[in-house]
C-alpha cells in the first residue's frame, strides 16, 4: 500500500485518538452540560412533527448572566443509557428537534452550543422513511444565516453528514482527543480495501484528528481532554466560550451570516492551500 | 421537436457485415441487455428512446454530455469552470490512480453551465456516474457553489440532475465540509427568491442526499432511481435483515413525501420548461 504519493504518517497515533474519542469511560454531552452549566439547565423535548429523539439532548442554560440554547448528542453513559440513546446516533426527528430550538434560539437572539458526539446519523428503515438526508440537509442551509451566534465543539466522534448537521457554527472547535471525518476508518478501510482491518492506515490517510484538522484551518480551536472533576478545565472553558459568544453578539445580523459563509466557503477553494 | 434532437447514429457496422457476409450480423457491442427486463435492446433503439428500455421503460444511466443534450436546446450550453479538476490535496494512498482512470472517463464529477431550456437561460449543474460514481470532492462542491453564486448575480434559476455514491472518502473532511458549503450557496439563492429544481438520478445518495439534492424548491426524480441518505448495503449491515423490495426507490420516496414527482425522462425537459415559465424566467 505503500505509495510515492503517500505522506510519512504516524498510524498508531491517529487510530489510536479513534479509540479515544470512542472510549465508553470518557465524559458525554450530559456530563459537561451538567458541569458547565449545573442546575440552571432546562431540558426541552420533541420535534413537534414525529417524537422526541433521546440521541439529542437540548435545553435552555445560563452561561454566567446570559441564556444559551444547548444542543448535545448524546451516546449514554452506560449500557442501559447507551440503548436509551441510540448510541449518539440521531434520527431525522433529532436533527428536527435540534432545527427547532435553534429558529428559537434565533427568535430571541440566544447564542447556540452544539457538543457533537456521533458515529453518525442512524441508517435504518424508519431514518431513511422519514427523511434523513432532507433532515440533515435543511440544517445545513437554514444553520448557515441562522442570525443568532452558533459554536460547536466536537467532545468525542464526528461522524459525517450526522455531526455536520450541528456543525455548520461562527468556530468549531475540537477536545485533543476527538475526530472528525467523512467516513468511519472502517468503513473506508472495507470499501476501498475491502479488509476493515486495515482500518488504522485509513485512520491516518483521512487525516481525521483534532490535530490534523487544526493544522489545515479546518476548526478554529483544540481543547484540553477535561476529566470530571476537573472543575477548573470546566470554568476556563465555560470562560472561552462566554468570549466567543460575547464576540458574535456584537456583530450585526449581516456580519454574523457573512464570516459564517466565508468560513465555509474558503474550504477547498482550488487555490488555497489546504496541504497538511 | 428538440426533446428527439438526439441523432441516431449510422449503423455503419451492420451494413458493412451485411455486404460482406450476406447474412445477417449484428455486432455484440450494438447490444444491449436490459438489467431490469431482461430484453435485448438494439443501442441505436435505445439511444433513439433517450436510453429508457423499449420494452419495460427501465431508465438506464445517461452521461453528463447526454444528460445536457437531453436538457437544453441545441448548441446553447456554455460550460463553466471545466479546467477545475480534481488533486490529490490529503495525499491519500492510491488516489492520484482513481482520479487518472475517471479522468480518461469523464472532464469531472459535475458539469456546470448556462443554457436554455426550450429557451428560458438557466443554470444548469449535472452530475456524471462516469467519474468515480459522482462522488462529491472539493471541486464538484466548488464548480455547485460557483454555479448557485453566478445564478444568484445573474438573477437564473438553477437546475441540478444528481447523481452520485456520496462523499469523496479520499479527500476527507474537505468533501464533507462541500456539504455545509454548498448548502450556504443553495440558501443564498433561495434566500433571493431564485428558483432551484433538482432532479434526482440513479443513484443518488450519501453527502449529496443531505445537501443540495434534498434542497430544491421542486424536487423530481427519474423513475425507479435509488434515492438514499444510507444506502441499502449499510442499512442491511445495520438491520441484519433484508429490506423491502422497493425500499428507497423515488417512487418509494415520493410517497414518503420528499419528492415532487416522479417525471419519465421523455417529459423532463417539457416539464422542466413549464415549472420555469410558471415562475415567471423567460418572459423578457
Ligand atoms: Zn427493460
Amino acid at each position: 500500500m505503500a505509495n510515492s504519493n503517500t505522506n510519512p504518517v504516524n498510524t498508531n497515533t491517529a487510530y489510536e485518538k479513534v479509540l479515544a474519542a470512542r472510549d465508553s469511560n470518557k465524559l458525554t454531552a450530559v456530563d459537561y452540560i451538567k458541569y458547565m452549566f449545573g442546575d440552571s439547565f432546562i431540558e426541552l423535548h420533541g420535534d413537534r412533527r414525529f417524537s422526541d429523539d433521546k440521541a439529542i439532548v437540548a435545553g435552555l442554560a445560563m452561561l454566567y448572566e446570559t441564556p444559551v440554547t444547548i444542543i448535545g448528542i448524546e451516546k449514554g453513559r452506560n449500557t442501559k443509557e447507551r440503548m436509551e440513546r441510540n448510541f449518539g446516533q440521531a434520527h431525522p426527528e433529532g436533527y428536527r428537534k435540534a432545527l427547532r430550538l435553534m429558529k428559537q434560539a434565533e427568535k430571541f437572539r440566544r447564542p447556540v452550543l452544539c457538543l457533537v458526539d456521533t458515529s453518525g446519523a442512524f441508517p435504518g428503515i424508519g431514518a431513511e422513511e422519514r427523511g434523513q438526508g432532507q433532515a440533515i440537509a435543511e440544517n445545513l442551509m437554514e444553520m448557515m444565516t441562522l442570525k443568532t451566534p452558533v459554536l460547536t465543539i466536537l467532545i468525542g466522534e464526528g461522524g459525517s453528514g450526522g455531526a455536520l448537521a450541528l456543525a455548520v457554527a461562527d468556530e468549531v472547535w475540537m477536545l485533543e482527543n476527538a475526530v472528525y471525518s467523512v467516513i468511519s476508518p472502517e468503513g473506508c478501510a472495507s470499501i476501498l480495501w475491502k479488509d476493515s482491518a486495515k482500518a488504522p492506515q485509513a485512520a491516518a490517510a483521512l487525516k481525521m484528528t483534532a490535530q490534523d484538522l487544526f493544522g489545515f484551518g479546518m476548526i478554529e480551536r483544540i481543547i484540553r481532554q477535561p476529566k470530571a472533576d476537573d472543575q477548573s478545565m470546566f470554568e476556563s472553558l465555560k470562560l472561552l466560550i462566554m468570549r466567543t459568544f460575547e464576540k458574535n453578539l456584537a456583530l450585526t445580523d449581516e456580519e454574523l451570516t457573512e464570516q459564517r459563509y466565508a468560513r465555509f466557503r474558503k474550504i477547498g477553494t482550488i487555490d488555497s492551500e489546504l496541504i497538511p | 421537436m428538440d426533446l428527439f434532437a438526439f441523432v441516431k447514429p449510422k449503423n455503419e457496422l451492420e451494413t458493412t457485415a451485411d455486404k460482406q457476409h450476406n447474412v445477417p450480423f449484428v455486432p455484440e457491442e450494438m447490444w444491449v441487455k436490459c438489467p431490469k427486463c431482461n430484453t435485448l435492446l438494439l443501442t441505436t433503439d435505445m439511444e433513439e428512446n433517450l436510453h429508457v428500455c423499449t420494452h419495460c421503460h427501465h431508465h438506464f444511466r445517461m452521461s453528463a454530455k447526454q444528460r445536457i443534450d437531453l436538457l437544453t436546446d441545441k448548441s446553447s450550453f456554455r460550460e463553466q469552470d471545466k479546467d477545475l479538476t480534481s488533486k490529490n490535496i490529503l495525499s491519500f494512498p492510491g488516489y492520484n490512480e482513481k482520479l487518472e482512470k475517471a479522468c480518461k472517463k469523464a472532464n469531472e464529477s459535475v458539469r456546470c453551465g448556462t443554457g436554455t431550456i426550450n429557451g428560458v437561460l438557466t443554470e444548469l449543474c449535472v452530475m456524471d456516474a462516469d467519474f468515480m460514481m459522482g462522488s462529491m470532492g472539493t471541486v464538484t462542491g466548488e464548480k455547485i457553489t460557483r454555479a448557485f453564486e453566478y445564478a444568484t448575480e445573474n438573477r437564473l434559476p438553477v437546475v441540478i440532475c444528481t447523481v452520485s455514491g456520496g462523499a469523496r472518502m479520499q479527500e476527507g473532511i474537505l468533501s464533507l465540509m462541500q456539504m455545509a458549503k454548498t448548502s450556504g450557496a443553495v440558501k443564498r439563492h433561495s434566500d433571493a427568491g431564485l428558483l432551484y429544481i433538482t432532479v434526482l438520478t440513479d443513484p443518488t445518495t450519501g453527502g449529496v442526499t443531505a445537501s443540495f439534492a434534498m434542497e430544491g424548491d421542486i424536487i423530481l426524480a427519474e423513475p425507479n432511481a435509488l434515492v438514499a441518505f444510507a444506502g441499502p448495503r449499510v442499512i442491511e449491515q445495520t438491520m441484519r435483515q433484508k429490506l423491502p423490495k422497493d425500499f428507497q426507490t423515488a417512487e418509494f420516496v415520493l410517497q414518503k413525501g420528499f419528492i415532487d414527482a416522479v417525471v419519465p425522462r421523455a417529459s423532463l425537459k417539457p416539464t422542466i420548461a413549464r415549472l420555469l415559465k410558471m415562475h415567471g424566467y423567460g418572459e423578457d
